[in-house]
């Protein structure tokens, strides 16, 4: 078990490595005149060669990598270019806000989808009709759009929540969840149809089965049968649809924090890649990755858990 | 006069999981021999073997040893293209008569599909394809139509036209009968000896049956565990039985007469006691 | 018998019959035909962007800055750079339009390039190609398209295709999973063991399959790429030259309290192209599932012959005499089971059956693949889906009759005085739950835990199962299909019922583990005393346990006697056509194989 997550970690790495590798030389590739943007339009050629020199923009491309590696391999990610705030703590001041909009959104999506797609599967007809219609509405629908419509009405005609801005879980409870909650409700609406689609569909398919036949008829109640049953069996497939969900509601987070003006992740990582502050691309791309890595390596091990052939093997 | 089919110690080893892990011998050191015009009948409960030897035989399963001949040629182990002539005289009946035909498939393109493979032209190929529902017994106008709408005895028919398209030396019947009504099951048995005394074509008849075994076969082949326990003419070895695994095989199958299979399991019974 | 005989001639002597291809089902859908036009409409309008609108879509003028919808030459008005609304509307559907169709094209082609290869070729190229696209979901992809930007200018064109590829992962996914079920499917083997190319399975009978989820997802990845290309508009990413809907709601965003309709106009047309877009893709979906199901006119056949068999039924039952039910232990009298077609009319699949089972007697309920045994022995447990409507004159166990009994009653029932055997041991167990706990739950009701874990390990010892405490603990996949069946008859036997309902129960089980079973089966009867209702195909199986037969055809009971009489002297002609197909055991085939005659012809040359 111990060995299984190291292994997995340690192919983790070497997944980091290589995509911030990309990352890095990609950016070097593309040229991006990182001095003259910091100093602005008027700088001198001798301006630019300082800066360069004092960011060790003139060194080989292959030694800044191995210079930012070895950093990292101490806990040092860079200080960024243009506001020479440090990158871990810039990291540190961004993630919380994006981890908050997308874990609240995720348990919505995880709770709300559950009963759908529970409720659809148990009782077919309307409900399925219902669930079909939220789903192609969540296609259809920008959810920039939805952003902008839950502002207008809750926070600039109700005034129930604020509009933008967030607020910290330590600085105040109820004021964190009400900077977050309109983002998290739009971020959910695509997340729950798929994932209420995928738990009506695997329950279906379970309620099908010999087993819960058998079951039935040893006068165990259709209750503990949908329940108990069915929904373990279900929760296998159910369980890697929420895990890609989380990639990819992590990936729109940044549109919702745009909307929302919530100084988040997403935006950091935008602002960085623009301006081509690299310790910063460098830095985001790195947790990003450790991130995805983490879930996925959390998702194997619940699902194998979930499921006894593996478990017990 | 040579054998059709010569297996010489033949053994099978599936690739394990991992990188490491070996799995058991499936196969462990078969050897047969089938006569042109001849079925062998070859018996075994589930994990003894016997499709795998089959599957081996169509090349859709790689030997770790051993060798497999046909018709003085190695077939042990060929490449998907070095096979490909060998479809002429080497095909397959499957058990599941409804995944052995591509649903999406009119039966004139699946039966088709062999013949135009060989590179027979499609109108030619259709001549072939009435003349071969002629010979399953199943109506000209069965061309036009999709496998779903034909029974599982119907369907085996298309799939033994399909097997009988190329005019074939031997062909490997994978439990044919045994996912039929009891009816059609014997009307099947029927069409499959006609053929044969007819086309002089040799049958690899897998199945776990002994009564389909004593129809069909003659001669039998007793597979146990990945191992050939006993080989024979038909009669010898459903009537005085050598090994001891074969004769509980014959003990455990029951028959279909109240009085003879109460004799039978008391027989069974005593043979149990007497070895406990 | 003669080989030429059909097994059913009816069925393929019906008339021809042309099945209308998936296009065709498709438009006679209305939903699918508007979207379809909906999505042509759009699709023109940006095609002839310039001949539908008075303005160029990016020429301003200062008189008519937010003039509002219904302004002479500004349909929708104009927005606060004083440009046409409805002319960058036109441009919008245009740049969205080529945007789904390089993300979807660019998607679908390298991911149903790969899924194939993946999914056919072999397990070293499916682990290197899954890596790579597990790469791929994993890489920020807007990273990609900023750091690229001075490369590709900041056109949408470019940007999209780089997402095109990080969409692909999905339908790699797709098609490496269907290509991966198809692979394993018989009539590949068929089809490689007739001498066909690698290319010809592929193209042919892979390809054929794939085809069809492959075009629904093409919908949903256009509509991704088309919100994706809006949402980055949106953020002000690439250029800001081409109108787009992200860049006209961006635009309308930033006064969008003193113009809100400025918002409406692109949202609303982005929304009708991209639901056309998905609405199509479900329609395609039905179309596809349709083709599978039976049309109409064969539905609406086989209910009419359904429905004169049913009358032909009732009038033979009322004439028969009624047997006393006193000492019965069950009693069906005039059982029909059907279930109701999508046009409403009822298929009739179990006809009038009539049966009793005295208690300790062991009844076999024989026929052969859809006589309706299995419904009959299903609708005594209570056990058909819902769908299916159950209609008797009497239906009673032990005196009790479940005619008119709701489904807790039924429950109680099930749990006691009526128990099941399943003919499939190991898809009869619960695979997430260990044999003991799916067990015990069955006892819960009326006794302790402790007492029913008691009890079952009593049961597991009794069937034969050599550590019950280890079998106990154990998951199915644990244990051995002969052992199941051990475990399942305990499972039915444990509440001690009256009436056992036994489905097949040796049919999935080699010959030497039936042999056991039915002895077990033999013996727990005795010992308990029950009434057992035995469903079977196998006459071996009848002859070994059964004291009377029931025998079966389309739904209706043909026969029912003793269990000698039905093997010696069958008065049906159908049980006597039957009896008359089993494999006789004295015969052996006799003729030599044609070699030995050629050996005795090269002997004489």
């Amino acid at each position: 078990m111990i060995v299984y997550i190291l292994r997995r970690l340690g192919a983790g790495l070497v997944l980091v490595f290589i995509v911030t590798a990309i990352t890095f030389f990609l950016t070097h590739a593309a040229n991006i005149p990182v001095a003259n943007n910091i100093l602005g339009a008027g700088a001198t050629q001798d301006q630019v060669a300082a800066l360069n020199a004092k960011l060790g923009l003139d060194q080989p491309i292959i030694e800044q990598y191995i210079n930012w590696l070895v950093g990292v391999l101490h806990g040092d990610l860079g200080i960024s270019y243009f506001t020479s705030e440090p990158v871990a703590s810039g990291i540190a001041a961004r993630l919380p806000v994006t981890l908050s909009v997308v874990v609240v959104s995720l348990i919505f999506t995880l709770v709300l989808s559950v009963i759908l797609g529970v409720a659809a599967a148990s009782k077919r007809g309307p409900l399925d009709v219902v669930l079909q219609g939220i789903a192609t509405l969540s296609f259809i629908f920008p959810a920039i759009l939805l952003g902008i419509i839950l502002v207008y009405v809750f926070a600039i005609t109700l005034q129930i929540v604020p509009a933008v801005g967030y607020t910290s879980l330590a600085e105040s409870p109820s004021g964190w969840f009400a900077s977050i909650i309109l983002p998290a409700i739009v971020l959910s609406i695509a997340g729950i149809a798929s994932l209420a689609a995928q738990i009506r569909g695997s329950l279906i398919d379970e309620l099908g089965r010999d087993y819960v036949r058998t079951l039935r008829s040893r006068g165990i109640s259709d209750m503990s049968i949908l329940l108990k049953h069915a929904l373990r069996n279900a929760s296998g497939p159910a369980f890697t649809t929420f895990s890609l969900l989380f990639i990819s509601l992590f990936g729109s987070a940044l549109f919702i924090e745009k909307i929302f003006a919530l100084p988040g992740f997403g935006t950091y990582a935008y602002q960085a890649t623009i301006q081509g502050d690299l310790p910063v691309m460098l830095g985001v791309t790195l947790f990003s990755v450790l991130l995805v890595v983490i879930v996925n390596l959390i998702v194997d091990l619940v699902s194998g858990w979930l499921n006894p052939k593996v478990r017990v093997s | 006069m040579t054998a059709l089919l010569t297996i010489d110690d033949l053994r099978l080893r599936y690739p394990g999981r991992g990188f490491r892990s070996a799995s058991p011998e499936v196969l462990r050191g078969i050897s047969l021999e089938i006569a042109p015009g001849e079925t062998l009948g070859l018996v075994g409960e589930s994990g003894s073997g016997k499709t795998t030897l089959g599957r081996a035989v169509l090349g859709l399963a790689n030997p770790t040893g051993g060798s497999i001949t046909f018709q003085g040629e190695d077939i042990t182990r060929l490449s998907q293209k070095q096979r490909r002539p060998l479809a002429k005289r080497l095909q397959v009946i499957f058990q599941d008569p409804y995944t052995s035909l591509n649903p999406v498939l009119q039966i004139s393109e699946i039966l088709s599909e062999p013949i135009v493979a060989q590179g027979v032209s499609a109108a030619d190929s259709r001549k072939t394809v009435s003349r071969l529902l002629d010979q399953v017994g199943l109506p000209s106008n069965a061309a036009q139509r999709y496998p779903r709408e034909f029974s599982g005895g119907q369907r085996q028919r298309v799939a033994i036209a399909r097997a009988l398209a190329l005019e074939p030396r031997l062909i490997v019947c994978d439990e044919p009968v045994s996912a039929l009504d009891l009816s059609t099951q014997a009307r099947v048995l029927d069409l499959l000896v006609d053929i044969q005394r007819n086309t002089g074509v040799s049958y690899l008849f897998i199945t776990h049956d002994l009564s389909v075994v004593r129809h069909i076969s003659h001669r039998v082949a007793v597979m146990y565990k990945g191992e050939l326990v006993e080989t024979g003419p038909v009669a010898e070895v459903t009537t005085t039985p050598q090994h001891e695994y074969t004769r509980s095989l014959l003990l455990s199958a029951p028959t279909a007469d109240p009085d003879l299979q109460r004799e039978r399991r008391a027989l069974r019974r005593r043979l149990r006691e007497a070895a406990a | 018998m003669t080989t030429t005989e059909i097994d059913n001639i009816a069925a393929v002597s019906a008339p021809e019959k042309k099945r209308s291809g998936v296009i065709r089902r498709l438009l006679k859908k209305p939903l699918g035909l508007i979207s379809l036009i909906v999505l042509i409409v759009i699709v023109l309008l940006g095609v002839f962007a310039q001949f539908f609108s008075a303005h160029d879509a990016t020429f301003t003028s200062l008189q008519v800055v937010n003039a509002p919808p219904g302004t002479p030459g500004y349909i929708l008005g104009a927005d606060q750079n004083g440009r046409d609304i409805w002319a960058r509307i036109l441009v919008s559907i245009n740049v969205s339009v080529i945007s789904g169709l390089i993300g979807a094209g660019v998607a679908t082609l390298v991911g149903t390039l790969f899924g194939l290869l993946a999914g056919y070729v072999g397990k070293k190229t499916d682990a290197i190609t899954s890596w790579t696209f597990n790469l791929l979901m994993t890489f920020p992809a807007l990273v990609l398209v900023l750091v690229l930007s001075p490369v590709t200018g900041g056109a949408y064109q470019a940007t999209m295709f780089i997402f095109g590829l990080f969409l692909a992962p999905s339908t790699y996914r797709l098609v490496r999973n269907l290509v991966v079920g198809v692979k394993n499917e018989l009539y590949v083997d068929a089809a490689r063991v007739s001498g066909l190319s690698n290319r010809r399975i592929l193209s042919r009978h892979v390809l054929y399959v794939v085809r069809g989820p492959i075009i629904i997802s093409v919908s949903f990845l256009a509509t991704a790429a088309i919100g994706i290309q809006s949402g980055l508009a949106f953020l002000g990413v690439g250029s800001t030259l081409t109108p787009s809907f992200g860049s006209m709601t961006s635009d309308a965003f930033i006064n969008v309290y003193s113009y809100p309709l400025q918002l409406v106009w692109p949202s609303v047309v982005q929304a009708l192209l991209t639901s056309a877009l998905i609405l199509l893709g479900n329609a395609y979906r039905d179309a596809l599932t349709d083709a599978e199901r039976p049309t109409r006119a064969e539905r609406r056949a086989a209910a009419s012959a359904a429905a004169t068999r049913t009358r032909m039924v009732r009038a033979r039952t009322a004439g028969a005499p009624d047997v006393s039910s006193a000492r019965s232990l069950l009693t069906v009298r005039n059982l029909s089971v059907g279930y109701a077609q999508t046009d409403g009319v009822l298929k009739s699949v179990v006809d009038g059956v009539s049966l009793d089972v005295a208690p300790g007697e062991i009844v076999g309920l024989v026929g052969e693949s859809g006589s309706g045994k299995t419904q009959t022995a299903f609708s005594i447990l209570g056990l058909l889906p819902p769908e299916a409507q159950v209609e008797a004159d009497v239906l009673t166990i032990a005196g009790d009759s479940l005619v008119a009994k709701d489904s807790r009653e039924l429950r109680k029932m099930r749990g006691s005085v009526i128990a099941y055997i399943p003919q499939e041991p190991m898809s009869n167990l619960d695979p997430s739950f260990t044999i003991g706990s799916q067990l015990v739950e069955g006892l819960m009701a009326g006794m302790s835990r402790k007492e029913a874990k008691a009890t079952i390990l009593q049961l597991l010892a009794r069937v034969g199962i050599a550590d019950p405490e280890r079998t106990f603990a154990s998951y199915p996949h644990q244990i051995s299909g002969g052992m199941a069946q051990r475990v399942l008859i305990a499972g039915a036997v444990a509440s001690r019922p009256k009436l056992l309902i036994a489905d097949e129960p040796t049919t999935a089980l080699d010959v030497t583990i039936q042999a056991e079973i039915l002895d077990l089966l033999r013996d727990l009867q005795g010992e308990l005393g029950m009434g057992v209702l035995l469903v079977t195909h196998n006459f071996g199986v009848v002859a070994d346990l059964c004291d009377r037969v029931v025998v079966m055809r389309n739904g209706q009971v043909v026969e029912t006697g003793k269990v000698r009489a039905i093997f010696h002297e069958p008065a049906h002609e159908y049980t006597q056509q039957l009896i008359a197909s089993i494999l006789d055991e004295n015969t052996v085939r006799t003729d030599p194989a044609p070699h030995s005659d050629m050996r005795e012809l090269e002997e004489t040359k």
